[in-house]
C-alpha cells in the first residue's frame, strides 16, 4: 500500500510563480519608470545630480512621479483587474474560452464613452489639446495618434472614465435582465452576446452621427494606459482589493462549479447567491479596468491559460495567481509598447492582442499535437 | 430515508408521478428501469437537488429542514456525466469532496488529506493523484469521481450510472466496494443501467413512466418478474450460481 500522504509539487509551483510574478513586477516597475521618450539619460542624470539643473531636474520629477510610476502601476493594476476577471469568467462560465467582456461590458463601457464624446461636442478638439499637453509631458508624445484621451483636466477624466465605468455596469445589468439572473450559464453567454452586438452598433451610430469623436474613440478602443495617473491607479488599487477580496472569499464556489451545478449544490454551496456575488466581481473589475484603459485585448482571456500552462491549480486558486500574471503581462507589454518605436509609442492594446493572439495560437498547436485536438 | 407524495417536474412536464418509497438504511438499493422512466430525476429529489413537491426525509428528518452543509455531509452525490476541469490535479477533485467537512477559509486538515487518500486508495486512483484530470482514460476519469463522492464520507452514497466507462474488472472492484461501504454500515443507492450488476443489491426499486412499479429484495421471485414486467418481457431473469443474471430474451426483428 501507498503511503497516504499527498504530494505538495503542485503548491509549491504555485509558490514558485508567486514569487515570480512578484519579482517580474517589480523589475517591470523600475524598468517601466526608465523606459519612455526621455531618455534613461537624460532623466537618471537630473534625478542623480538635482543641484546641477534644477529646471532639469523638476521636469525629471515630474515625468517620474507624475506620468511614469502611476502609468506603470496603473498599467499593473488593470492587467491584475482583468487577469482576475477572466480567472473569473472561466471558472464561473466553465469554459477555458470565457473572457472579462463576455457580459457585454466592454460595448457597453465603449457606448458610454462614444456617448460621453459626443456630448462634449465631439471631443476631439479638446482631446487634441489634451495630447499636446500629454506630449510634452512625456517629451514627444505619441505620434501616431495615440493621444492621451483622459489626459486634459479632471472633469474630463471623470467624465469619460465615468462614462465607461457606467457604461459597462449598465451593459452587464441589462444581461442579467435578459437572462433572468444568473441561475442559467448558457442563457447569460448568449444574453451577454447580444447585449455587445446591440450595443455595439449603437456605438457604431453615435460615432456615424459624431464623426469628430472617432479619433478619440478610436484609442479607446486601442486600449492605452497613457492617460492613467494617481487617481486611476488609486481607484484601480481600491478595486482590486476588494474584488481579490471577494473572489477569496468565493473561491469555493468556482472550485465546486468546476464539477457542475449538480454536484456544487450537493456539497451544500449556495449556488444562487455566490454566483450572482461573481457577477458582480466581473463586471466591477471588468468596467474598472476598461474605464482606466479602454479594450485591452486579451490578457483577461491569457492570464489564467498562462498559469494553467504552469501549475494546476483549482479555479478558486488560479484567481490571485492569474491576478499577478495579467498584472505583469499588462506592465511587460505597456513597457514594450514605449519602447518599441521609441520615442513614438504604439497602443498597448495592439500589443497585447498580438502577443495574446499568437501565444493562444500556439497553445492550440501544442494541445493538438499533445492531445489529438482536444481541449482549446 | 423515505419519500412521500413526490412529484417533480422538468420544465411544463411531470416527470414523477406522487412517488412514495422507503430506503432502508445500511443496505444497497438499486433503482431501475426503462430510458426515460425517472430513475435520474427520483435520484436527484432524493438528494436534494431538484425542485418538488412532497417531503424526502432523512432519518426521519425532512431534508429540506436541514442546513445544506448538513446535508451535503450526510448525503454524498456522484453524477451522470460529471462535468470537471481537465486541467484540475486528480487530487485537487478528490478533494472537493471534503468542502462540506472544512470551515469556509480553512484549508484541508489532516483528516481531509487522509480522507482523500482513503478514497484514492479504495478506487485504486492513487498512483495518478498528481496528474490532470485530462490525462485520464474515462474509466480512470469515472473512478477519481467516484473516489470524489467517497471523500464527502457520508452516511448514504447516491449514485447515477456509476460505472459509466468502468470494464469489467473495475466494475467488479465497484460492486465489492459497494458491498464494503454497505457492511460498514453506509446506505448505498444506485440508478443502474446494467441489471445484471443491480441485482447484486439488496432492495430494487422498478420505476416506470415516473412511477414505482415495485419495490422488494432482489433475490425475490416477486421482484425478478416485475423487472421482466417492465422491460416487457425483453428480458429474462436467470440463477447463475448464487447470483441472478439478466439475458436478453431472443426475438427476430423485421428490418
Amino acid at each position: 500500500m501507498t503511503s497516504g500522504t499527498l504530494p505538495k509539487a503542485a503548491s509549491s509551483h504555485a509558490a514558485a510563480l508567486f514569487w515570480a510574478m512578484l519579482a517580474s513586477a517589480l523589475a517591470l516597475a523600475v524598468l517601466g519608470v526608465c523606459v519612455g521618450s526621455t531618455g534613461f539619460e537624460n532623466l537618471i542624470h537630473p534625478l542623480l545630480n538635482p543641484l546641477q539643473d534644477v529646471g532639469k531636474t523638476a521636469m525629471a520629477q515630474q515625468i517620474v512621479w507624475e506620468i511614469r510610476l502611476p502609468r506603470t502601476l496603473g498599467a499593473w493594476f488593470a492587467g491584475a483587474l482583468l487577469g482576475l476577471a477572466g480567472a473569473v469568467a472561466q471558472g464561473l462560465f466553465r469554459n477555458p474560452l470565457a473572457d472579462p467582456y463576455l457580459l457585454g461590458s466592454a460595448s457597453g463601457a465603449s457606448l458610454g464613452v462614444a456617448l460621453a464624446l459626443a456630448a462634449m461636442g465631439g471631443g476631439a478638439g479638446m482631446l487634441g489639446a489634451a495630447a499636446g499637453a500629454g506630449s510634452m509631458m512625456n517629451g514627444g508624445g505619441y505620434g501616431i495618434g495615440a493621444v492621451g484621451i483622459f489626459s486634459s483636466s479632471l472633469w474630463l477624466k471623470l467624465g469619460l472614465t465615468g462614462a465607461a465605468f457606467i457604461g459597462a455596469v449598465v451593459a452587464v445589468l441589462l444581461t442579467l435582465a435578459l437572462s433572468n439572473g444568473v441561475q442559467h450559464t448558457l442563457r447569460l453567454l448568449l444574453a451577454g452576446v447580444v447585449v455587445g452586438v446591440v450595443l455595439g452598433a449603437m456605438t457604431h451610430l453615435v460615432l456615424m452621427l459624431s464623426p469628430d469623436s472617432l479619433q478619440a474613440m478610436w484609442d479607446f478602443m486601442l486600449g492605452s494606459t497613457s492617460f492613467v495617473g494617481w487617481l486611476a491607479c488609486g481607484l484601480m488599487a481600491g478595486v482590486w482589493a476588494l474584488c481579490m477580496l471577494a473572489a477569496w472569499l468565493l473561491g469555493r464556489l468556482l472550485d465546486g462549479l468546476s464539477l457542475g451545478d449538480a454536484t456544487a449544490q450537493s456539497l451544500g454551496l449556495p449556488l444562487a447567491p455566490m454566483r450572482a456575488a461573481l457577477v458582480v466581481v466581473l463586471a466591477l473589475a471588468t468596467g474598472t479596468a476598461v474605464a482606466q484603459t479602454g479594450l485591452v485585448a486579451f490578457v483577461g482571456l491569457a492570464a489564467p491559460h498562462l498559469v494553467r500552462a504552469a501549475v494546476k491549480a483549482t479555479p478558486g486558486r488560479l484567481i490571485l495567481l492569474a491576478s499577478l500574471v495579467g498584472g505583469v503581462l499588462l506592465m511587460a507589454a505597456d513597457t514594450l509598447a514605449r519602447w518599441l518605436i521609441a520615442p513614438q509609442e504604439l497602443p498597448v492594446g495592439i500589443l497585447t492582442a498580438v502577443l495574446g493572439g499568437g501565444y493562444l495560437l500556439w497553445l492550440m498547436h501544442r494541445n493538438t499535437r499533445t492531445a489529438g485536438g482536444a481541449g482549446l | 430515508m423515505q419519500a412521500h407524495s413526490v412529484r417533480a417536474r422538468l420544465g411544463n412536464t411531470e416527470i414523477l408521478h406522487d412517488i412514495s418509497l422507503a430506503i432502508p438504511q445500511g443496505r444497497w438499493t438499486s433503482i431501475v428501469g426503462p430510458n426515460g422512466a425517472g430513475k435520474s430525476t427520483l435520484l436527484k429529489v432524493l438528494a436534494h437537488l431538484l425542485p418538488h413537491t412532497g417531503t424526502v426525509t432523512l432519518l426521519g428528518q425532512p431534508l429540506a429542514s436541514l442546513p445544506g452543509r448538513v446535508r451535503a455531509q450526510q448525503l454524498a452525490w456522484l453524477g451522470q456525466n460529471e462535468s470537471t476541469g481537465d486541467d484540475l490535479a486528480v487530487q485537487d477533485v478528490v478533494m472537493l469532496g471534503r468542502l462540506p467537512h472544512q470551515p469556509w477559509l480553512a484549508p484541508p486538515s489532516e483528516v481531509d488529506h487522509a480522507a482523500v487518500a482513503r478514497a484514492l486508495q479504495a478506487t485504486q486512483a492513487w498512483e495518478w493523484r498528481g496528474r490532470a484530470l485530462g490525462q485520464l482514460s474515462g474509466g480512470e476519469r469515472q473512478r477519481v469521481l467516484l473516489a470524489r463522492a467517497l471523500a464527502v464520507e457520508a452516511h448514504v452514497l447516491l449514485m447515477d450510472e456509476p460505472l459509466v466507462n468502468l470494464d469489467p474488472p473495475h466494475q467488479a472492484d465497484w460492486l465489492a466496494l459497494v458491498q464494503t461501504l454497505v457492511a460498514r454500515g453506509k446506505t448505498v443507492v444506485s440508478v443502474l443501467h446494467e441489471i445484471s450488476m443491480a441485482l447484486h443489491a439488496d432492495e430494487m426499486v422498478i420505476l416506470a413512466q415516473g412511477r414505482v412499479t415495485h419495490q422488494g429484495a432482489c433475490s425475490a421471485a416477486t421482484t425478478h418478474r416485475a423487472l421482466e414486467a417492465v422491460f416487457d418481457k425483453r428480458i429474462a431473469i436467470h440463477a447463475l450460481g448464487d447470483q441472478w443474471v439478466a439475458l436478453p430474451v431472443r426475438k427476430l426483428i423485421g428490418i
